[in-house]
């Protein structure tokens, strides 16, 4: 059953989250962007901001009016909850004849994750297959995981990047939430609320809310189909995998190199990129190492590094092995694409290469 | 998911090094010895474990020991990069940590009651050890067992001790081809796939083993056929740059498979797409 929660009141589900011991992690505007992270109070919220986008480009605009979750995605996504960007594994130390090594301990800090879109969850459901799944779970992103709160937002509109419709990831949230809310402006500006997890309904029952109406809920239904209903772009997933691992020498993987810079953008604001490097690092006295977990990218060229070089040396062969495997190779590994069509690599490649448009262009080359 | 795996997956275990042995100018085995009493490492043959120098880096390296044998664990190295170098000026008494261990195993229950053609290329012997150490525990499973070996030059050969006691027990038809011939070779001189032309088997009861470089698989595999092997009989294992070996990192992708636990051992035809491939 929805419940209403008044936007007055929203800092009420802030504070009985903070009461349950959660640290909260949220949108909020920073350095001309919305990203997450942590949030004191709903003062932090990005209240009044919305987000501009298109392939290259990102803007925040004012809107209208005082819609706390009235943006999209910005360039961070929650993976960094999770799978942090760096983050120490041990620290050894060796003297006198020794070698003594000291794991980091796991987080113990219960977080809550406020305004999830319902591609990000999808993102995070992915990557538990690929990080809790296998022969060898990954501790910290296990125990982060064990300790989150979701509070998933619906989406209520798209941005020109968006295209969550193609995979099937939005905009409406459907699983994987403690909490799911739909911010509605009219008639007037309320929160429907729904739990979708005992944690999530012991929160609710907490907080004495009265039930939505059969108004208020249409209203909300309309909210996020006018988010479906705004969605412009689209990648067909009907053959997609054959049509990529089919592209291996196709002449098009040039013609994107010629303009893909290899920075590796799209696999740092990739929700579900999760390749990561492994560091070691010493102190000057010889005595003190420690392996430092940090994100990498499969557009290094040192990715691929074995003894006589690098196996994918060009920009051609490194775009090739991302989206392929992204859209393709994903499938046969964890039963999923890794596409979650948040747009993210989209806004923030510097060259706006834009998948969908690219996987077009295989596509229409195949009808040829 | 279960509990989470002690010692966590990343980090390494403390070895001492008991022995090196240098097998060539720039090849060497290390015998290593758990720090923990009763900390011993439990291994399939072609499995790998990640191989930690304090302070320089880690690296993957095959076990190249007796999965049966108690004890200590055995690798054998080549010094190619710079943690492999470091390593080879590591002397006994010298401590390195070990993770481990990682990948799947050759297939040596399938290859009961067959032939089986083990062909190795350099360093890939080391890799194929263990299953000889398999084979010759329990020589009555298997039918004509050969190693071929090709390596670039007399001098490189590997374990030659080993090589000339397995041949002369009669056990295992050893037949060794050099790149180039000196030192008062008088042996083969080519390439391993020649040696396949001459051995006598039953290719619909044979399995096959290969380790080496890509193209030397490539062909070695190529001649396989020829003798009518059926390619899920061929198993080949891979090598990609590896961070982890946990299924983690990512860095080990060949196509849509991951080498550190999909592999490193593949059979023919789960591979054979991807290693024609040329990615550059």
């Amino acid at each position: 059953m929805p419940y209403r929660l008044d936007a007055s009141s929203l800092q009420t589900l802030f504070e009985n989250l903070k009461a349950r011991g959660y640290d909260l992690l949220g949108p909020q505007r920073k350095d001309q962007a919305i990203v997450y992270d942590t949030l004191e109070s709903v003062e932090d919220l990005p209240q009044g901001w919305t987000d501009e986008q298109e392939a290259g480009h990102y803007k925040l605009k004012r809107r209208d009016d005082d819609a706390y979750f009235g943006y999209v995605v910005g360039p961070r996504s929650w993976k960094r909850v999770f799978l942090p960007p760096r983050k120490r594994l041990w620290t050894a130390t060796q003297k006198d004849g020794q070698l003594s090594l000291e794991e980091e301990p796991l987080p113990s800090q219960p977080i809550a994750l406020i305004g999830v879109r319902s591609c990000e969850i999808h993102a995070i459901a992915i990557q538990d297959r690929v990080l809790l799944e296998g022969p060898h779970p990954d501790p910290y992103y296990a125990a982060m995981r064990a300790q989150s709160f979701i509070v998933a937002v619906n989406c209520t509109q798209s941005a020109a990047t968006c295209f969550c419709t193609s995979m099937d990831t939005g905009p409406g949230a459907t699983f994987g939430f403690d909490l799911a809310m739909t911010e509605i402006m009219e008639p007037e500006h309320i929160f429907v609320l729904e739990a979708g997890s005992p944690k999530g309904r012991e929160l609710l029952a907490d907080m004495d809310l009265e039930n939505a109406t059969d108004l208020q809920q249409a209203h909300a239904k309309a909210g996020i189909e006018q988010a479906r209903q705004q969605i412009k772009r689209e990648l067909p997933q009907d053959g997609l995998k054959d049509l990529l691992y089919q592209s291996f020498e196709h002449t098009h993987w040039d013609d994107i190199a010629s303009r893909c810079l290899s920075c590796a953008n799209c696999t740092m604001v990739c929700p579900t990129c999760f390749c990561t490097e492994m560091e070691d690092v010493t102190d000057l006295t010889g005595d003190h190492a420690e392996r430092w977990q940090r994100w990498d990218s499969c557009f290094h060229e040192s990715f691929t590094h074995v003894h006589g070089g690098s196996v994918r040396q060009s920009t051609r062969s490194r775009y090739r092995q991302w989206l392929t495997h992204k859209l393709a190779s994903w499938l046969d590994q964890f039963g999923t694409t890794g596409c979650v069509g948040c747009g993210r690599c989209i806004t923030w490649c510097p060259a706006g290469i834009d998948l969908t448009a690219e996987v077009k262009a295989f596509r229409d080359s195949e009808r040829k | 998911m279960g509990p989470i795996e002690q010692p966590r997956p990343m980090t390494p275990r403390p070895f001492r090094i008991e022995t090196v042995k240098q097998e060539t100018s720039n090849v060497f085995t290390w015998t290593l010895r758990a720090q923990k009493e009763g900390d011993t490492l439990a291994f399939q043959p072609g499995q790998f474990t990640m191989l930690y120098l304090f302070g320089v880096g880690e690296v993957p390296i095959s076990i190249s020991g007796d999965a049966e044998a108690s004890g200590d664990l055995i690798h054998t190295i080549r010094a190619a990069g710079t943690v492999t170098q470091a390593m080879q000026q590591k002397q006994a008494g010298d401590l390195v940590g070990v993770r481990g261990p990682f990948g799947n195993a050759w297939p040596i229950e399938e290859a009961e009651g067959c032939d089986v053609v083990l062909a190795v290329g350099g360093l890939g012997l080391a890799p194929m050890r263990p299953t000889l150490y398999h084979i010759l525990r329990h020589r009555e499973r298997y039918k004509r067992v050969y190693l071929l070996y090709g390596a670039r030059t007399p001098s490189d050969i590997l374990y030659p001790e080993e090589l000339r006691a397995w041949s002369d027990s009669g056990k295992i038809d050893v037949r060794i081809t050099v790149d180039v011939g000196m030192d008062g070779w008088t042996g083969e001189v080519g390439l391993v796939t020649d040696l396949i032309r001459d051995i006598q088997l039953d290719p619909y009861h044979c399995v096959s083993m290969i380790c080496g470089p890509e193209i030397m698989m490539h062909f070695t595999a190529r001649a396989l056929f020829h003798r009518r092997i059926a390619p899920q009989h061929i198993h080949v294992s891979m090598e990609r740059s590896m961070r982890c070996a946990t299924g983690w990192c990512g860095h080990c992708q060949l196509g849509p498979k991951f080498i550190c636990k999909d592999g490193p051992v593949f059979d023919y035809p789960t591979i054979q797409a991807w290693l024609h491939k040329r990615e550059r």
